[in-house]
């Protein structure tokens, strides 16, 4: 391990990667504090300048800084106005806007960065620690186990999808792997359900789907609803980033646990930072004295340091799969999946066999992009929140066009665009009536590999006699059918005793 | 019948004309040599237009139900015409305009009109702000994208460029 650390250390600190580090995180400040632009659509629109960079360790410290970046920006909005830039921050603004409106808009937005860091970085330890031990046990799969722990993976993603949701998670799960086996894939040399259309013929592009996916609806959303961008003007001067020894020891505690909570919520697939940091901010409270109880949602340190140490935290977290298994958790991983992939890295086991530098460069990297947001991001954000006062005449046409240039960068091909709106104008109405987007983009970046998987063990075991000869194949499978069907019996059961219990009133 | 469901009706009737193709017309063209492999094409669509297929007949069904309470920040799509519907349509028909124009019109002019157009059909006004944010936009952009990305973008209306 120290051996890796040290590749780590030398990779990250070229002057490239170095300015990487800092550039992701500044872009990601930026872009992440606008309303309505999530971690998910930022690095979507950064995929196209990662990929033109060609170094696969420089482009993914870019994209992980922008990623902890974006996440940092959106608590300097959720903050200052109340509008909380990204979904992860919305437990942030509970007890940090009540704090901006006393006048410690400053204090906050201290307690955040320092909240921010030390989950970041304790987060990164521990992924640290977790990730090579997680590798080498999964260096012993074959592609039988891959095949099945992608299929848990997904189901798993589906099950944390909330009551009632489970049904429409697995169909979107299942729309993308099905919009993955169009095109040519590496496997036949045949193209299938292109309907005869030459531009379909390489299959949808990633980018496209991702843009199509978050960034349009997340655009058509703020048309639709001016008030989702509204301006609250009302931040008011940033003065006095001090906070005193007392306030510190009262969320030093707070910090610790949530790091660790939080880590190892982003860890799991399916819950990301927005869990985590609800969780953390309900957890938190619970456990305060009646006093301090009072004070949550009225300007809490505490309530303000629980969810921001915890959606840092679960940020690092969810790179634990990505990295090891090769399978990401979230939205935004799969995004990274799909970035490293572009740039001709398999993620997965043998990726810190054959790419350490990748590996430990991008783990270093994390202690440095923290350390870069507490020290370069603190005395620059007053100047940094100036964007917030961009009209929404200039900001909505703005990220309409880095929506539509992330895509034609990556085909240079004008039919994309089309493809773009169209699947756009899709997701949008997916979303009105609540179906999850992310599991369709995990389940279209899973796709290829999945079937990949499935027709290596077919081929060496002549059939599916597989599933039945290897006993971890069968469990991790049988693992996902229980995944998905016990949130909805579950549900039955606690529904058919309420019944029960209406009837006999 | 609510919109989910709607949306599982067509979801359907797609994965039924998917699953049609996997299992009736795909494998006709399949070389005789490829037929004895264990796996096809088409075996990995077929798994998973029966799945597919049979959890949107369970959402159209209604077999899971659930706490269907709308979250307070959604949009409600019943009452789409109270919100800035025009608006959104005319984005989404300029942005169908500048995939249509982009190669013809060369990438400045194409990427001024849009980012102008767009703010106006905001309701934006102030013309002399606009423009120059607008074209000084699409040139930094055009710089980036040509010259430290290296990827090429036509800048000129084709018309302009033929001779070269």
């Amino acid at each position: 391990m120290l051996e890796g650390i040290l590749i780590g250390l030398g990779t990250a600190f070229s002057i490239t990667n170095i300015l990487m580090v800092i550039g992701g995180c500044l872009i990601g400040t930026f872009i992440g504090m606008l309303p309505g632009l999530g971690p998910m659509s930022i690095i979507a629109i950064m995929i196209p300048v990662a990929i033109s960079i060609g170094d696969p360790s420089a482009a993914l410290i870019l994209l992980a800084g922008v990623y902890y970046g974006a996440i940092f920006g959106g608590s300097t909005s959720s903050i200052l106005i109340n509008a909380p830039g990204v979904a992860s921050t919305v437990a942030t603004s509970f007890d940090g806007y009540p704090l901006a409106r006393q006048g410690k808009a400053g204090k906050a937005l201290t307690v955040a960065a320092i909240s921010s860091f030390c989950g970041g970085t304790i987060g990164a330890i521990l992924l640290m620690v977790f990730a090579p031990a997680l590798a080498s046990v999964a260096l012993l799969f074959h592609s039988a186990e891959y095949f099945a722990l992608m299929v848990v993976g997904l189901s798993a993603i589906a099950a944390f999808a909330g009551s009632g949701q489970v049904g429409k998670a697995l169909l979107m799960t299942l729309l993308g792997l099905i919009m993955a086996t169009v095109g040519e894939g590496a496997l036949f040399n045949m193209p299938r359900f292109t309907m005869g259309v030459m531009d379909l013929q390489s299959g949808f592009g990633f980018i496209t789907l991702a843009m199509a996916m978050f960034a349009l609806p997340e655009a058509i959303y703020l048309v639709l609803d001016p008030s989702r961008s509204a301006q609250g003007g009302e931040g008011g001067e940033i003065k006095d980033l001090r906070i005193t020894r007392d306030e510190a020891r009262t969320i030093a505690p707070v910090i610790g646990r949530q790091s660790i909570q939080g880590f190892l919520i982003g860890v799991l697939p399916g819950a990301g930072a927005t869990i985590a940091s609800f969780l953390g901010y309900a957890v938190e409270r619970n456990i305060a004295t009646k006093e301090e109880q009072e004070e949550f949602g009225k300007g809490s340190l505490k309530g303000l340091a629980a969810p921001e140490t915890a959606n840092n935290a679960a940020c690092t977290g969810s790179f634990v799969p990505l990295l090891t298994l090769g399978i990401p958790g979230s939205g935004t991983t799969a995004i990274l999946l799909g970035a490293l992939i572009a740039l001709n890295v398999t993620p997965g086991p043998r990726l810190m066999l054959d790419d350490p530098q990748i590996f430990w460069a991008v783990i270093i990297s994390m202690y440095l992009g923290n350390l870069i947001l507490l020290i370069l991001n603190l005395p620059l954000i007053p100047y940094i929140a100036k964007v917030l006062a961009v009209p929404r005449t200039f900001l909505i046409p703005f990220i309409l066009f880095f929506t539509l240039m992330g895509a034609y960068i990556g085909q240079n091909n004008a039919t994309e665009l089309l493809i773009l709106v169209g699947l756009g104008v899709c997701a949008t109405v997916l979303r009105f009536a609540d179906y999850p987007l992310a599991p369709l983009l995990i389940g279209f970046i899973l796709g290829s590999m999945l079937e990949n998987n499935f027709a290596r063990a077919l081929q060496l075991y002549d059939g599916l006699g597989f599933i039945l000869e290897r006993p971890m194949t069968l469990g991790l499978l049988a693992l996902a059918v229980i995944l998905v069907v016990l949130p909805s019996y579950r549900a039955r059961r606690a529904r058919l005793r309420a019944e029960g219990v209406a009837d006999a009133d | 019948m609510a919109l989910d469901r709607w949306i599982a009706l067509v979801i359907l009737m797609i994965c039924l004309a998917y699953g049609y193709a996997a299992f009736f017309t795909m494998d006709a063209g399949l070389a005789p040599f490829m037929k004895r492999n264990p796996i096809w094409p088409s075996t990995f669509p077929k798994i998973l237009s029966v799945l597919a297929v049979l959890t949107a007949l369970s959402i159209l069904l209604g077999l899971e139900k659930g706490a269907a309470d709308p979250k307070p920040m959604d949009i409600n799509y019943r009452r789409l015409t109270d919100y800035k519907l025009g608006q959104a349509l005319a984005l989404l028909g300029l942005m169908v305009a500048y995939a249509l124009l982009l190669r013809p019109l060369g990438f400045l002019l194409s990427t001024l009109g849009f980012l102008s157009v767009g703010a106006v059909i905001l309701g934006e006004r102030r013309f002399h702000i606009l423009l120059p944010v607008a074209a000084a936009a699409a040139g930094i952009v055009w710089y980036l994208v040509q010259v430290v990305l290296g990827i090429f973008l036509s800048p000129w209306p084709v018309f302009l460029t033929n001779g070269g």
